[in-house]
């Protein structure tokens, strides 16, 4: 058996999983402490399903606290960034485009230090080491307690930035912890280096978090190892979290689309995700969601995360009804649904009212909307499915015929066949498909970067690369029998001879429960 | 009348470029945060409109030579910028007086005002385009007489290099080796003119049109208007098609970005697709049985309903996008021009279509 917990922003999600099957799964408020959630949860578990500590080899958790607490400005760490690349890249300096608030936030020092490569992985200057052990010194001087180091086409050759953390180290000594930029981000050196620094101002409070989670868990019973979501769908082990918080971020939307494909057991459809005030449609390709191909912003910081690409319209079940126009959203009531809306007394016409009228949901007092025209009612059902339809068709992929599945309180709105996609999968476990979503036990390897294709060796090259994303997968405890590849992408670069081509290549295999993830 | 650029200003100047820009240039993310960074470090830069420019003005061209995926991983320096200016100013022997705009798109319309920034000196509201295209001697002063050599590169290295060459496809063919060699990002600054020169040559207002063109495609979305219904206002053209792009095929030939990709709409009797054939930039336009528009007209794709240009880059599968035309400068359509820029020197067999389905005539020998 395992557990797969979903601490999200209002409420944390658990589930019991024995396999692929759900043996029982509960819905609590989020504590506003790590560790009380988390044994609410696995009591509450506990009552529905017994269990002992020694029958759980796994238990996997996704949270948002790390992606809250950068979007809140609070308990960052004094970070500093350094970017090897002198001479080039003086007229943009690392932290260039960042919000006052969070500078000020996170105390950022900014330097700029000789070493970096060129495209092709010949070096743009020597790394001189007594200019970074006197940046290190005016660190230390400046209370900086975490560091970011970026260097020009790490993702082609990153021994700089290596050589480069050995030097700060010797004068900053452990407590100070350090991120590279080549083990974070892909290539474009502002949006790796952002997410890198983001992740340095991260790691004291995912030390904190990590020791609490494992606090909550072993006062449990429980001695089995526990893991993390990342941002695409696959797990990491505590150490990894404590170096990378940074790769949770987008473990919410990323649980839940997953969440929904395995109780459904579909593993290519489109999810949409119905909630109060919007829905949120997604696409999840051989079990993974689609990511976005552009920088992503986050906290008004530009980055190259790999996020799930999420289209969000203003539909949702708390969703203000124009009686004219038949037009939804996208102002929604939200939480005052449950005074705000006709069938719960209240005197906003809201999507809720429409679905009881239509008889699709029984919620409240049926008879409060009684009066409702029944072509209106019929209008704004249809008007719900023309828009949904149409945003599910922007955003899938190709014109194979695409399953659609249903999740969440507000999907209720939705029609049992939606024009160009047909039936609508609505799976049982819906409820707490987050947490589903997390207890999926995979881990995976990416490699990005860029090569000189030379002619006639393109194969070969894609083969050589396809191979280092597998072995990064076992690395990171994936039973070798189990990895594949999911993700292939192969772009040359415009302007550059020598066939210079940005490969993208992703393995995922399946979590080897004996031996646990190495990461 | 001359104007003053400041920061604010960057944006929308970088949006109206990446439009123009017909595909290329790469992200002007970078570009714009350049020119952003060194405003603010020097102050705002005057711009002046071509007319006022005197007649015995020394004018240079600046740019960035090589490829924008390498230039968002190395970074420039603004003394990279300035290098090449001044490089060809000692050549000359005379002090340069005004920098312009090579063409506009992607980051080459912003490196200018960082340059014009760093240097001091005026920036020309022109271009040698109106549009982008991928080599160095595809500008109007080409046509003029005007020799891009003495060229001068600069790397951040601190290297320069000043060509002096026997004409500006050999300023390309040396020009592109030691792009390459320097890290394949570089600075370059060259089409020496005089004033009078320039006001024959460039296109004229060319940062001004940008700047309108982003600026109302923000104000049409803040109306809640239809931004692509005001691009084709302000670029005179016409919207060719709009639809999902179901198809993109790339390759690298050369060192050029060259790829297709196909956009349908409606299904079953009501279907129609349109394929695009882009080499860095849109070059041609067509349906399954006839050609709509090709270079040296500009073909522009934007997102569906923001407006947003797309370059070809970033085209993806299952983007809703809208394609634009609309005329180029009527200097692009002589036969001299066509022969640099038409359709057939970038390998598709068929005369020039412009923007409004027109086709140019051709020299009987060349048509087939």
């Amino acid at each position: 058996m395992h557990i797969g917990i979903d601490v999200g922003g209002t409420n944390t999600d658990a589930v019991l999983m024995d396999g692929r099957t759900t043996l029982a799964g509960v819905k609590n408020s989020t504590s506003s402490d790590v560790t009380s959630g988390i044994v609410a949860a696995i009591e509450a578990l506990r009552e529905r399903h017994s269990f002992e500590g020694s029958d759980i080899s796994a238990v996997m958790i996704g949270t948002t606290h790390f992606i809250n607490a950068l979007v809140e400005a609070r308990r960052l760490a004094p970070t500093a960034a350094v970017r090897l690349g002198l001479p080039a890249t003086a007229a943009l300096p690392p932290l260039v485009d960042w919000p006052d608030t969070l500078l000020e936030a996170i105390h950022a020092k900014s330097y700029l230090a000789h070493g970096g490569y060129e495209f092709d992985g010949r070096p743009i200057s020597p790394l001189d080491p007594e200019e970074l052990r006197g940046i290190a010194t005016d660190m230390a001087a400046n209370g900086i307690r975490s560091v970011a180091v970026s260097s020009v086409f790490s993702p082609v050759n990153h021994d700089l930035e290596v050589q480069a953390a050995q030097i700060l180290a010797e004068v900053l000594g452990d407590s100070v912890a350090i991120s590279l930029s080549h083990e974070i981000g892909r290539i474009g050196i502002l949006e790796r280096e952002n997410a890198t620094i983001i992740n340095a101002a991260l790691r004291e409070l995912a030390g904190e978090i990590v020791d609490g989670l494992t606090a909550a868990v072993r006062a449990q019973g429980i001695t089995a190892p526990i893991f993390l979501s990342q941002n695409d769908g696959t797990l990491m082990d505590e150490d990894y979290v404590r170096q990378y918080p940074v790769a949770t971020f987008a473990s919410g939307p990323t649980n839940s689309m997953r969440g929904a494909a395995q109780t459904s057991g579909l593993a290519t459809c489109a999810v949409i995700d119905v909630g109060g005030t919007t829905a949120d449609i997604g696409l999840l390709i051989n079990g993974f969601p689609r990511e976005t191909a552009n920088e992503v912003k986050v906290a008004g910081i530009r980055t190259n995360f790999r996020m799930p690409d999420v289209l969000s319209l203003g539909i949702g079940g708390g969703s203000i009804v124009d009686p004219e126009t038949a037009e939804v959203g996208p102002e929604s009531v939200g939480y005052r649904l449950s005074t705000e809306a006709l069938v719960f007394g209240g005197s906003t016409l809201t999507a809720t009212d429409i679905a009881v009228a239509a008889g699709r949901a029984n919620v409240g007092d049926a008879s409060k909307v009684a009066h409702l025209d029944p072509q209106l009612v019929q209008r704004v059902l249809d008007r719900i499915a023309e828009r949904v339809s149409e945003a599910v068709d922007r955003m899938r992929t190709s014109p194979e015929p695409l399953p659609v599945v249903a999740v969440g309180g507000g999907s209720i709105l939705l029609p049992d066949e939606l024009r160009l996609f047909g039936a609508v999968h609505r799976p049982e476990n819906y409820a707490v498909a987050n947490a589903i979503g997390a207890s999926i036990a995979q881990v995976g390897g990416e490699i990005d970067k860029v090569y000189a294709v030379e002619p006639g060796r393109r194969e070969e090259t894609i083969a050589d690369v396809r191979a280092e994303a597998v072995n990064k997968a076992i690395a990171a405890g994936a039973a070798p029998e189990s990895v594949s590849i999911v993700d292939f992408d192969e772009v040359p670069i415009p302007y550059l001879p020598g066939n210079a081509t940005r490969i993208r290549v992703k393995a995922v295999g399946d979590l080897d429960m004996n031996t646990g993830a190495r990461a | 009348m001359s104007w003053t650029l400041n920061a604010e200003r960057v944006e929308d100047i970088a949006r109206g470029a990446a439009l123009l820009g017909t595909g290329g240039g790469g992200d002007p993310y970078i570009g714009a945060l350049l020119a952003r960074q060194a405003l603010a470090e020097h102050g705002g830069i005057t711009v002046v409109s071509l007319d006022e420019v005197p007649d015995d003005a020394v004018v240079l061209t600046v740019a960035m030579m090589g490829a924008p995926t390498v230039m968002v991983e190395k970074l420039p320096s603004l003394k990279e910028v300035m290098a090449p200016v001044r490089a060809v100013g000692e050549y000359l022997g005379r002090p340069v007086t005004h920098v312009a705009c090579a063409e506009v798109g992607g980051v080459n319309s912003t490196i200018p005002i960082a340059a014009a920034a760093a240097l001091g000196l005026p920036l020309i509201d022109a271009d040698g385009m109106g549009r982008a295209f991928p080599e160095l001697q595809m500008v109007l002063p080409t046509l003029y007489g005007v020799t891009a050599s003495p060229l001068a590169l600069a790397d951040e290295k601190g290297n320069v290099s000043v060509l002096n060459t026997v004409d500006n496809t050999w300023t390309e063919r040396i020009a592109r080796v030691a792009c390459v060699e320097m890290g394949c990002s570089v600075m370059i600054s060259g089409f020496p003119m005089d004033g009078a020169t320039a006001k024959a040559a460039l296109v004229p207002d060319s940062l001004s049109h940008c700047s309108n063109i982003g600026s109302a495609i923000l104000a049409a979305r803040e109306e809640k208007r239809d931004p692509v219904e005001a691009i084709v206002e302000l670029v005179r053209g016409r919207e060719l098609f709009g639809g999902k792009v179901v198809d993109v095929q790339r390759g690298t030939t050369a060192g050029f970005a060259r790829g297709r990709a196909r956009i349908e709409t409606g299904s079953g009797t009501d279907a129609k697709a349109l394929e695009l054939n882009f080499q860095n930039e849109h070059l041609v336009a067509k349906t399954e049985t006839e050609v709509l528009v090709t270079a040296p007209d500009l073909i522009m794709v934007v997102d569906h309903d923001s407006g947003e240009p797309i370059t070809t880059e970033a085209l993806r599968y299952g983007q809703r996008v809208r394609v634009l035309a609309a005329p180029s400068d009527p200097r692009w359509h002589e036969p001299a021009a066509l022969a640099m820029v038409g359709p057939r020197y970038f390998g598709y067999e068929m005369p020039s279509h412009r923007w409004d389905g027109s086709t140019d005539a051709e020299p009987a020998a060349v048509a087939s």
